[in-house]
């Protein structure tokens, strides 16, 4: 099988590889996928809560050449972006990007997964945030 | 000495055809054209007598007299011929077949298509090891039983099976035993006698001759095995395989059948030192690393790996100047892993990072380095960016995580 040249390149130099702490309430983890199925995909991104602007974005995957494309480029598409706008992009558009065979469309879906789930843990970790803001506040 | 690249490392898929096979092959394709099976000329004579030349290097190499070598397309058909051809023949004797879990899809899929059939299969299981219980293999034995039909070494883990034993047991019960032989003749001793066999598949690209060109060992005596042809024509080989014979292709099979035999002993000896060495270094260099199958019951040649943490296509698509095989799902058309290694036992986590290298005879000392230095260091860079490795370094047990649903597969 022949891969594209944007994949081989995100292969060879994957954007944005590494860790955010989990535990920074402006920051949203998205792990995806299973050991058993060939892929995991863990998406994190650092967003301001004020401006809903994803400053900052991490990812380590465990996956073929295609896997590890599709989330690297996920982190360089959702930098920079609103909450919203990054939540718009869609599997298809990685699919295009990366020129993946369909067999390999699995993990285009697998990286816009990470991205919604990152987005949905920043916001849980936000309501529970507020939530217990108020409940110290009752309390007092 | 410069490497050439890309390396190839993959001898069980197949085999480049030796020089020395090439040159002997040469004369036959258009000097010594002759069909083998015309008898009234000299053309035809000495065809005749190149195809008996190569049926005696053959059979030597398996002790077997010539006369029991029947010439095929390959190992597949060999298999096709072996299964399908003694269950039509001894069909009034009974209707039930064994195999195990790991054979060829030459030998599973022709199974099944006898079960379609009306004929009955057990498939034995296999232990960690890769080898079958002999227990297990008495226990399914019934009246029924017409074949037993257990591969000599895997083609993906390199185990070999107890062979021996399982001839001697299909011996006492007067079962017929046929075994997948390509991955071990030619590589380590197989002896027709010693190992009570009634049939062997072999074919000459595992063994350094060309593709198309395939025999069945069928024994004559003690017992006398008979088979119902499954190609009708000519009545060629003994009436067991019609059509007119591949005289170059059995001419080199003949030569690559007699070079192994010569340097069997040499051979496995050099290739069972390399395969160490890039064993023992991938161990010393690297955690998390698991060997598949015995080590013990093994092909000397044959090693294969898994790389926890590490997803077995993209280490390939890191090592592309190295040719090697893996059984992850993603260098499958099924996006199954391997069912070998599934059979084993071994999580479909592992099986997805697992790698197998199949060292041969024109492989270097440099080459093994190359080829270790390369894959140690891929992996070391694919572990990096790993959320599993990672996890795992941080005490966390994959196999108690929830991964819940995910739009995967």
């Amino acid at each position: 099988m022949a891969y594209s040249d944007k994949v081989v390149d995100h292969y060879e130099h994957p954007r944005n590889v590494g860790t955010l702490p989990k535990e920074d309430p402006n920051v949203g983890t998205g792990l995806v996928g299973a050991p058993e199925c060939g892929d995991v995909m863990r998406l994190q991104m650092k967003i301001n809560p004020e401006t809903q602007v994803i400053e900052e974005a991490k990812f380590k995957t465990f996956g073929c050449g295609s896997a590890i494309a599709s989330s690297s480029l996920a982190t360089e598409w959702v930098k920079g972006k609103t909450v919203a706008e990054a939540l718009a992009i869609s599997n298809t558009d990685i699919v295009r990007e990366l020129s993946l065979p369909p067999v390999k469309i699995h993990c285009s879906v697998l990286a816009e997964d990470a991205i919604k789930a990152a987005i949905a843990d920043w916001k849980k970790k936000k309501e529970t945030s507020t939530t217990a803001a108020t409940a110290t506040t009752v309390g007092d | 000495m410069a490497i050439k690249l890309p390396i190839y490392m993959d001898y069980h898929a197949t085999t480049p055809v030796d020089p020395r096979v090439v040159e002997t092959m040469l004369p036959y394709f258009h000097e010594k054209f002759g069909n083998a099976a015309s008898r009234n000329h000299s053309f035809g004579w000495t065809a005749e007598e190149a195809v008996e030349n190569a049926r005696a290097q053959i059979a030597r190499l398996i002790n077997a007299t010539p006369k029991e070598i029947i010439f095929t397309s390959g190992a597949t058909e060999s298999n096709n011929l072996a299964l399908k051809g003694a269950a039509e023949m001894y069909r009034e004797k009974g209707n039930h077949i064994i195999t195990q879990v790991t054979e060829h899809k030459a030998v599973l899929d022709t199974c099944k298509r006898l079960e379609k059939y009306g004929y009955e299969v057990t498939y034995l299981p296999v232990a960690k090891d890769g080898r079958i219980d002999l227990d297990d293999l008495r226990r399914a034995i019934t009246a029924k039983t017409i074949l037993i039909t257990i591969m000599y070494a895997n083609n993906e883990i390199g185990v070999v099976q107890p062979i021996q034993e399982i001839g001697k047991i299909a011996k006492e019960k007067g079962i017929l035993f046929h075994t997948d032989g390509v991955q071990a003749a030619g590589k380590i001793p197989v002896d027709v006698q010693k190992d009570n066999l009634d049939m062997i598949s072999l074919t000459a690209h595992k063994i350094y001759g060309p593709k198309g060109c395939g025999a069945l060992y069928v024994r004559r005596r003690n017992p006398r095995v008979q088979l119902s042809a499954q190609i009708d024509g000519g009545g060629h080989e003994r009436g067991m395989r019609s059509g007119t014979l591949n005289v170059p292709g059995i001419v080199g099979f003949g030569k690559a059948a007699e070079l192994c035999q010569n340097e069997m002993a040499e051979e496995s000896t050099r290739l069972r030192g390399l395969r160490e060495r890039l064993k023992d270094t991938i161990f010393a260099k690297l955690d998390e690393v698991y060997i598949n199958g015995s080590m013990t019951h093994r092909l000397p040649h044959n090693i294969n790996i898994s790389f926890a943490f590490v997803e077995g296509e993209s280490l390939l698509m890191g090592i592309n100047d190295v040719a090697v095989s893996s059984g992850s799902a993603c260098t499958s058309a099924t996006l199954e892993p391997s069912y070998v290694l599934k059979a084993l036992g071994v999580g479909e986590d592992l099986a997805h990072t697992s790698i197998r290298f199949g060292l041969g005879r024109f492989n270097t000392q440099e080459e093994v380095d190359y080829v270790t230095s390369r894959v140690i260091e891929v992996v070391q860079r694919l572990r990096e960016l790993s959320p599993l490795y990672e996890m795992a370094k941080e005490g966390i047990d994959l196999s108690k995580m929830n991964w819940g649903a995910s739009a995967g597969h």
